[in-house]
């Protein structure tokens, strides 16, 4: 039977160390929603998404009242939409039209994030991909809470650099059409390599084509709770340090486990995955940075800070797949700035640049995360920021992503508020040489060599 | 047998056990297990009870325990088993 210093550890975890089951978030198909009347279209969008997740957020509720573990967000992920618009949308005008259904689904069902205004363009873009992407800037600066998607690469096919290029002029738009919130928008959209088609977190989710109809998929988080559990280890070896890290892990994926199980039986629909994924938030005591910290270093971006980012994303993956058979998703690290205290004060410090971001990105689980980047910032290195980071996962055959925001007529150690869970970020400087030439270029860059499996 | 577990943070002070205990009883809750230790003058104390037979629900039993929690001063919380179960038993 359960003891008494089991049921303080795991409420001590709650209540003090802030762990919490990120979120509940529902994955639906729309692909029996395509119609050639974009109207049409918008009414059987609406009506599917309202039968599946309307009572998505009032169960997320019981069930983190009855295990007394708060689940912070509910969220929907849908299938790409750029697959599902093409008959329907000859311009982007119309996409922008099915991004404003998706916002209004979700705020009937009260959800804060819908994911999926999403294109998959590996190897080049159809019509339908390319005036999504164009539309994306209008559609997220007229939405509130829909997140869009473009995934330019894979280890198996490559990049395609036009739609890197292209993306470099998006993000830019995207900042100046949403300039009043200091780039907004730039925040709810990820440039993508080797995208998981599970990812229970924003602002990368979608729903991918492979997947069931509907799906549960739970990411959990607690860096707070990791932490705690290094600092039971100060001074220790690494193998006591990695074992701790690890038995932790393990812990709060169980927990994520037993959450989706519980979500799928109550709302009658497939349990997908557990993604326990370290995310932080603004608050205090729910970094990552303070990790790494703990690990013994000043600052995250002192030397050895990439070697103890590796061991807490690999530790806390290992410890995440004993716990649960269905870990997917990112699963691992999450290293977003503004997201973050200890990083945001690492950066005003001085000790983080976007080249030691970049590098820590080889082995975080995900990419270049909430950076503000100066508002002048040309395209092309925004494009040249991407594809650095989408060759990193091309040759790593590993998830990056970039989201960057180009605060509009901000300079390097301005600071910016995006509120809430998107935090606050001190403007950092890009390497002001040029890479346009590069960028002009074009084209695909071929997969590489290690992508010959078969 | 549908198991919870019940815990109670707070100034230690004469007949915590006794009011909860009682609550229990009056509502079907059988106590399986019981224990408490007392940490800097911190009363915490922690019991497993099978509210199975109670014609009170889940959610109902955890608002009353925390509502009469709050008229002694300490904190009571209600929560499933499963949770700790999954978390510390492979």
């Amino acid at each position: 039977m359960i003891n008494i210093t089991e049921v303080i550890e795991t409420n001590n975890m709650i209540q003090r160390e802030n762990f919490d089951v990120r979120t509940i978030t529902m994955g639906i198909s729309l692909l029996d929603c395509i119609d050639s009347d974009l109207d049409a279209m918008c009414a059987k969008i609406r009506r599917k998404i309202l039968s599946r997740a309307g009572r998505l957020k009032e169960t997320g509720d019981e069930i983190g009242a009855e295990f007394g573990v708060p689940i912070v967000n509910k969220r929907i992920s849908v299938t790409p939409i750029a697959l599902i618009g093409g008959s329907a949308c000859s311009s982007g005008q119309d996409f922008v039209r099915i991004a404003e259904t998706l916002d209004e689904c979700a705020q009937n069902v009260g959800v804060n994030f819908i994911g999926g205004f999403s294109a998959l363009v590996l190897e080049g873009m159809t019509p339908a991909d390319e005036l999504l992407i164009r539309s994306i800037p209008e559609a997220l600066a007229r939405t509130e809470r829909v997140c869009s998607s473009v995934v330019v690469g894979s280890t198996k096919q490559g990049i395609d650099m036009d739609a890197v290029r292209l993306m470099g002029e998006v993000i830019l738009s995207c900042a100046e059409k949403t300039k009043d919130a200091d780039g907004l928008g730039c925040a709810k959209l990820v440039v993508l390599c080797n995208a998981p088609d599970d990812n229970p977190f924003m602002a990368g989710a979608f729903h991918g084509v492979t997947m069931p109809d509907t799906v549960i998929n739970v990411g959990v988080s607690g860096p707070g709770v990791v932490k705690a559990a290094a600092e039971e280890c100060a001074g220790a070896d690494f193998e006591t340090l990695c074992e701790m890290i690890k038995r932790t892990a393990f812990k709060i994926t169980r927990v994520g486990q037993l959450v989706a199980q519980e979500a799928s039986k109550r709302l009658g629909y497939p349990f997908g995955i557990v993604d326990l994924s370290l995310a932080p938030t603004p608050a205090v005591g729910d970094s990552v940075a303070d990790i790494l910290k703990e690990f013994g270093l000043e600052q995250p971006g002192a030397p050895g800070t990439t070697a103890a980012l590796a061991v807490l994303n690999d530790q806390v993956k290992k410890g995440g797949l004993m716990a649960s058979s269905f870990v997917g998703g990112l699963s691992g690290a999450f290293i977003p700035v503004s997201e973050d205290e200890g990083m945001i004060k690492a950066v005003e410090a001085g000790a983080l640049t976007i080249e030691k971001l970049e590098a820590m990105t080889c082995v975080c689980s995900v990419g270049l995360d909430m950076i503000a980047i100066p508002g002048d910032t040309p395209a092309s290195s925004i494009s040249g920021i991407i594809a650095d980071e989408m060759a990193l996962g091309m040759i790593n055959q590993k998830t990056t992503a970039v989201r960057v925001i180009p605060v509009p007529g901000k300079k390097v150690g301005d600071m910016v508020t995006f509120g809430g869970l998107l935090g606050y970020a001190p403007v950092m400087a890009v390497n002001p040489f040029d890479c346009s030439r590069f960028i002009a270029r074009g084209g695909r860059i071929p997969a590489p060599v290690h992508s010959f499996k078969n | 047998m549908k198991k919870a577990i019940v815990t109670v943070v707070g100034l230690d002070t004469v007949g915590i056990i006794a009011r909860v205990c009682t609550y229990l009883a009056e509502n079907s809750c059988n106590i399986l297990d019981i224990s408490q230790t007392i940490t800097g003058g911190y009363f915490n104390m922690m019991l497993i009870t099978d509210y199975g037979k109670s014609e009170k629900s889940f959610a109902v039993i955890r608002e009353e325990l925390k509502s009469l929690g709050e008229g002694i001063g300490v904190e009571i919380h209600v929560q499933r088993e499963e949770l700790f179960e999954k978390m510390h038993r492979i």
